[in-house]
């Protein structure tokens, strides 16, 4: 009975992530109760894993948030009615600089999760600080491109290309500063806590957060940059 | 009623476009009744047959699976949307909205303009226009040129087939004709606020010497459409009479196209501090 | 100071709204006396309102659903009456700034606050008993997402009192969505109560996502799940992938309307195009979303009553499957006249009809799990066998408008009303009463009265076809949607006909109350002591009823597809005597407050109340750091306590209690 319920298992190991470890509780488990092989009296969920497994879910229906504010981009891009185009605008040199920050950005935040699993405290919130520092420098960069374009002229209300290219950028800056204050609470947390389980699985969360958001990022520069100025 | 002819309008079409579409209808829905109407006799009949009372019914407990059965009800809804599609691919192109219809007569053009909430109606060739009601001469095709200087209308008249979407900055076509005399009752088929219920217009098929009468008629009148009188035309009105227009300025439905007459009155009804609770 | 807001947006010269409001207010104070006078606001606060457990949110869901039914269809009587009257020289009693918002809401609330919640509400209910799961994988964020979606329907409402409601159509199609032709607050209140419960929706999406692939019980693979489940994955699924886009198609509208910009408007450029691809790009997977959980619920409750296995459970799971794929590739048959041509026209057209296959493979599936069985007709059943009959001739119309030229002339004709009430009533509606009598003594404890049951059943079916097969008829005669007033005599008669139908219903509606009351009086008598009322087939009915707040004494492990039958057959003894602590999450506030200050800010917003949007906003911010550093958040049932109450139950089925 117990060898059908071990082949079962290791069949679904395939297919649940976290499922092996299950597994063997469950199988612990029989052996350990007196009750028949139909119960399993204690049940393991592996929580970080559930988690962040659910962190992925819902960064998936971020990106299709984000691919639709692409996809209006993509279809107003050309809609300037009169006004200035991306080529009249965009200050490439400027956004390359952007762009470097957030690019580093990740670069320090995966420093910061080593860090984590080397159980290093300091060198974790050390690195989530240098993070921080990049991703507010990115930040700050984009609302003066902002304030510039605004003060030039070439506001959202300008075009439909502007209204897209703004509320496009503005996203994902809006993302961005979501993460920062994300990286607050974790640095505080950490801090007071350590690199307890929960804030493992929370780092984690936000580290993934952080990537995410970059390779959205490399989207809006080649999307939105570089091929408007190119056009 | 001057409109009771029309009961069951879409059945009884009064062009060879809506003949066609009607054809659609039918076939599709008898092809569609071989399965549905057999499928809802079975499940009346299966459900009564098996109904636990009757113990005579043969019970099979466990039984939930045949490879025959699952084959076959694959088959036949494939088979009968196959049939359906094809129907769909093929009369999607014959009864394209923009396609011209093929006729000796050379076709009348009309440039038809949504707005708040009444329709005008332009005949560049002519430089005539009227507002809610639409003339045509029978059997010969009309091209309908379409856009709205206002929010989102649908451009139909539904015994003779085919309704468009009229959008502003956009233009539509509408290819229709009529196969017979008479007065059709044309409509917005798309929500477009307060006004909506009465932005009614008439579609009139008539002879040719008619036609000419009534073309006469409008050319005869005294109202003139230019610049100032669209944008008070423009202005929100409802349940508007049929107005004639004699002279009208050239290239009007372009500009009305480009956005020149893009006015900022707000729409007097919704902007009334209306009340209202749903 | 206020904003937009001044004493003069309360209709107080409105005699039929202030009727309505009163009668509302009326009935909020009834409930808050009531709860005073029998001091249960301790218990109402941490038992329920703060409550992270699955069974009583579903609950929550469901009432909010049934609350919301009587809103939307006391909208329906009133656009039937309208239309009843309304023709030639009678106006009716609707102006059109009136009748406009009586449609407008009666399409938001049944679709977002009547459908929806109802459908998330049976799902928290029974799928994490159907997986041998003690809760979902999120309790918190669970109980966040109900208060959210709680949160957008009292917008809703609350606009009935303060302002008015969008006037532009249940999906606010711009131009006529925008502040040029909308200027008032209208489109607003859609806006934000969509807003506000539909980041509700995504995250009940990504909750049963993670639930259904992380916490079922041993055994059972995914081939061994039932099919609720499959179906509630894929319309989960579904949710991930379309609501975002509603946030996003909504987001470039409030963007047009409150920073000036130009997504969807006449002029600089806008596109009011894109809207109505986006907004379908969300909305024909949210109609799959409504149907695959309730597609789940009959393909449970056909096997039940007919004492057999479900017939083709492999297709049926397929079906869904490709149903779900096929859902996000036809949004454009909703806008054929729009003119993308033929091609386009023709390639939607065919993908829509292809859905039509799979959908016909689950009706034959139901149809051959009947056959030789012992079909038992209890209202579950009556409801799906109606279900069978209505949706098909729902789905036979929905091709019919699949073909384009079919569509040129049958597009937002009453004949379309009449197809989408058809399956959405027919499929939506009837489901969710199946599923709610089905397991309404799992829920509760108690069965529904059968009797009264049944009654309303038929009262819903007959009144379904003579309000409905009118509009038909209608849409054939050339009449169109959403009309407050008409000229064409012959079509009189129809709308008289379609508003007995809508009468009929009533009384249906009326039997269900009444139900509920007879059923809450006899509640002794009509007691599940069993747990398993029906003879059931699947981990639920294995339970006690209702569950105890852990569900699960002890994780079954699973072996069969019907894993309670299978269970029954084999004679496996459900009493236990080893027990252990069970680790539980703890009621928090959290989602109740954060959800409580997103509606302050959602109302902030609409009335243009700037520091209150501030301070909405930073107080939701604060309250989730908070909780961020809150570490209480869970406790141990001892293993006495779950002893005891399993000896309880034990006893109660014996029939010694």
């Amino acid at each position: 009975m117990s060898n059908e319920t071990l082949v079962m298992h290791n069949g679904a190991a395939a297919l649940k992530p976290g499922y092996a470890d299950h597994a063997a509780d469950a199988l612990r488990d029989l052996r350990q109760s007196g009750d028949a092989v139909d119960f399993q009296v204690e049940h393991h969920h592996d929580v970080a894993s559930t988690i962040q497994l659910g962190f992925w879910i819902y960064l998936m229906s971020d990106c299709l948030l984000f691919s639709g504010l692409f996809a209006t981009y993509a279809v107003l891009h050309g809609h300037t009615a009169g006004g200035p185009s991306g080529a009249q605008l965009f200050d490439l040199p400027n956004v390359l600089t952007e762009t470097m920050f957030l690019l580093f950005s990740s670069f320090t935040c995966g420093l910061a999760t080593l860090a984590m699993n080397a159980n290093n405290r300091n060198a974790t919130v050390g690195w989530l600080g240098v993070t921080f520092l990049l991703g507010a420098g990115f930040v700050t960069m984009e609302v003066r491109e902002f304030a510039h374009l605004v003060a030039i002229g070439a506001g959202p209300s300008h075009s439909a290309f502007l209204s897209s290219f703004f509320t496009l950028v503005a996203t994902h800056g809006l993302h961005v500063t979501c993460g920062l204050i994300f990286m607050v609470v974790m640095m505080v947390a950490v801090m007071r806590k350590g690199l307890t389980e929960t804030n493992r699985a929370r780092l984690n969360c936000l580290s993934l957060f952080w990537h995410f958001l970059d390779i959205i990022w490399v989207g809006v520069f080649s999307l939105v940059y570089l091929f408007g100025v190119a056009h | 009623m001057l409109l009771a002819g029309c009961h069951g309008a879409l059945l009884h079409p009064a062009g060879p476009i809506g003949m066609a579409e009607r054809s659609i209808i039918y076939t599709a829905t008898g092809l569609m009744l071989v399965v549905v109407a057999p499928v809802i006799v079975l499940v009346v009949l299966i459900a009564w047959r098996y109904r636990a009372s009757n113990t005579k019914a043969r019970y099979e407990p466990e039984w939930s699976h045949s490879t025959r059965i699952e084959v076959v009800m694959w088959t036949i809804p494939v088979i009968i949307v196959s049939i359906l599609g094809v129907i769909a691919w093929r009369s999607s192109h014959q009864l394209d909205p923009f396609r011209r219809i093929p006729s000796p007569d050379r076709p009348i053009h009309v440039e038809a303009v949504a707005l708040n909430w009444k329709w005008l109606f332009i005949y560049p060739d002519l430089h005539i226009a009227s507002v809610n009601e639409v003339a045509m001469p029978v059997g010969v095709p009309v091209v309908f040129h379409i856009t709205s200087a206002t929010v989102m209308n649908s451009f139909f008249i539904p015994r003779l087939g085919s309704q468009i979407y009229a959008m502003a900055n956009m233009q539509t076509a509408d290819n229709l004709v009529a196969s017979r005399t008479g007065t059709f009752r044309g409509i917005s088929a798309n929500f477009s606020g307060a006004g909506f219920s009465g932005m009614t217009f008439k579609a009139v098929s008539m002879t040719p010497a008619d036609f000419k009468q009534w073309v006469a008629k409008v050319a005869a009148s005294s109202q003139h459409l230019h610049a100032a009188q669209f944008v008070a035309l423009d202005k929100p009105s409802e349940n508007v009479p049929v107005t004639y227009y004699s002279h009208v300025m050239p290239n009007l439905f372009e500009q009305i196209l480009a956005g020149k007459f893009r006015s900022g009155h707000l729409l007097a009804r919704a902007a009334a501090p209306a009340r209202g609770s749903k | 100071m206020f904003g937009k807001l001044t004493l003069s947006a309360i209709p107080f010269n409105v005699p039929i709204v202030m009727g309505a409001v009163a009668f509302m207010v009326l009935c909020v104070l009834a409930v808050l006396a009531t709860v005073t006078y029998l001091g249960k606001w301790k218990y109402l606060w941490t038992e329920w309102l703060t409550s992270v457990d699955h069974k009583k949110i579903g609950i929550m869901y469901m009432i909010l659903a049934f609350v919301m039914l009587l809103r939307g269809f006391a909208d329906a009587i009133m656009m039937r009456t309208q239309q009843a009257l309304s023709f030639g020289s009678n106006m009716g009693y609707l102006p059109p700034e009136h009748f406009d918002q009586v449609f407008s809401a009666h399409g938001t609330i049944m679709i977002f606050f009547m459908a929806m919640p109802f459908i998330i509400g049976l799902m928290n209910c029974i799928l994490p008993l159907q997986i041998g799961a003690r809760d979902v994988a999120f309790p918190l964020l669970n109980n966040f997402s109900f208060w959210l979606t709680a949160a957008g329907a009292v917008l809703v409402n609350v606009s009935l009192a303060i302002g008015n409601f969008s006037r532009a159509g249940w999906l606010a199609y711009p131009p006529l969505s925008e502040l040029h032709f909308s200027p008032g607050v209208g489109v607003d209140y859609y806006i934000w109560a969509l807003q506000i419960s539909g980041i509700g929706t995504t995250l009940t999406g990504v909750n049963f996502i993670a639930t259904i692939l992380k916490m079922r019980a041993p055994g059972m693979n995914m081939t061994r799940m039932p099919v609720f489940v499959w179906a509630s994955l894929c319309a989960s699924v579904l949710i991930v992938v379309a609501f975002p886009i509603l946030t996003v198609t909504l987001g470039l509208l409030t963007m047009d309307r409150y920073l000036g910009m130009h997504f969807f408007t006449n002029s600089h450029g806008g596109d009011p195009m894109m809207y109505v691809n986006l907004i379908w790009i969300w909305g024909h997977p949210e109609v799959y979303i409504l149907i695959l959980p309730l597609f789940g619920v009959f393909s449970e409750i056909v096997p039940t009553f007919s004492g057999k296995p479900l017939f083709g459970y492999t297709s049926m799971v397929y079906a869904t499957m490709a149903i779900a794929v096929l859902s996000m590739l036809v949004w454009l048959h909703h806008f054929f006249t729009m003119g993308a041509g033929p091609a386009v026209n023709a390639f939607y057209g065919i993908t829509t009809m292809i859905i039509a296959v799979p959908t016909g493979v689950k009706i034959f599936n139901w149809i051959f799990t009947m056959y030789r069985g012992r079909v038992r007709f209890d209202t579950p059943m009556l409801w799906t066998l109606g279900f069978l009959i209505t949706f098909t001739i729902g789905g036979m119309s929905g091709v019919l408008l699949a073909e384009p030229p079919a569509d040129f002339v049958l597009h937002n004709s009453l004949f379309l009303i009449a197809h989408f009430h058809n399956v959405i009533i027919g499929g939506v509606v009837f489901g969710v009463f199946a599923g709610v009598s089905y397991w309404f003594p799992k829920i509760t404890g108690f069965r529904l009265h059968e009797g009264l049951g049944k009654l309303a059943f038929w009262f819903w079916f007959v009144g379904f076809y003579v309000a409905f097969m009118p509009l038909y008829a209608l849409g054939l005669m050339g009449a169109t949607r959403r009309m407050d007033h008409y000229n064409v005599a012959a079509w009189h008669p129809l709308f008289i006909i379609a508003a007995v139908g809508a009468g009929i219903i009533a009384l249906g509606i009326g039997t269900q109350v009444l139900q509920l009351v007879v059923t809450f009086i006899q509640r002794e008598k009509l007691r599940d002591t069993t747990g398993d009322p029906w003879n059931g087939r699947t981990l639920e009915w294995s339970l006690p009823s209702p569950a105890p707040a852990y569900n699960f004494a002890r994780i079954p492990i699973v072996r069969e597809r019907d894993a309670y039958w299978d269970m029954k057959k084999r004679g496996v003894d459900l009493k236990g005597s080893t027990f252990v602590p069970i680790h539980m999450p703890r009621n928090k506030a959290t989602g109740f407050i954060m959800a409580g200050c997103m509606f302050v800010t959602g109302f902030a917003l609409i009335w243009h109340i700037w520091w209150l949007v501030i301070a909405g906003f930073a107080a939701t911010v604060a309250t989730l750091i908070r909780h961020a550093f809150d570490d209480d958040r869970d406790y141990h049932i001892g293993a006495d306590e779950v002893r005891k109450s399993e000896a309880l139950y034990d006893r109660v089925k014996a029939g010694s209690v």
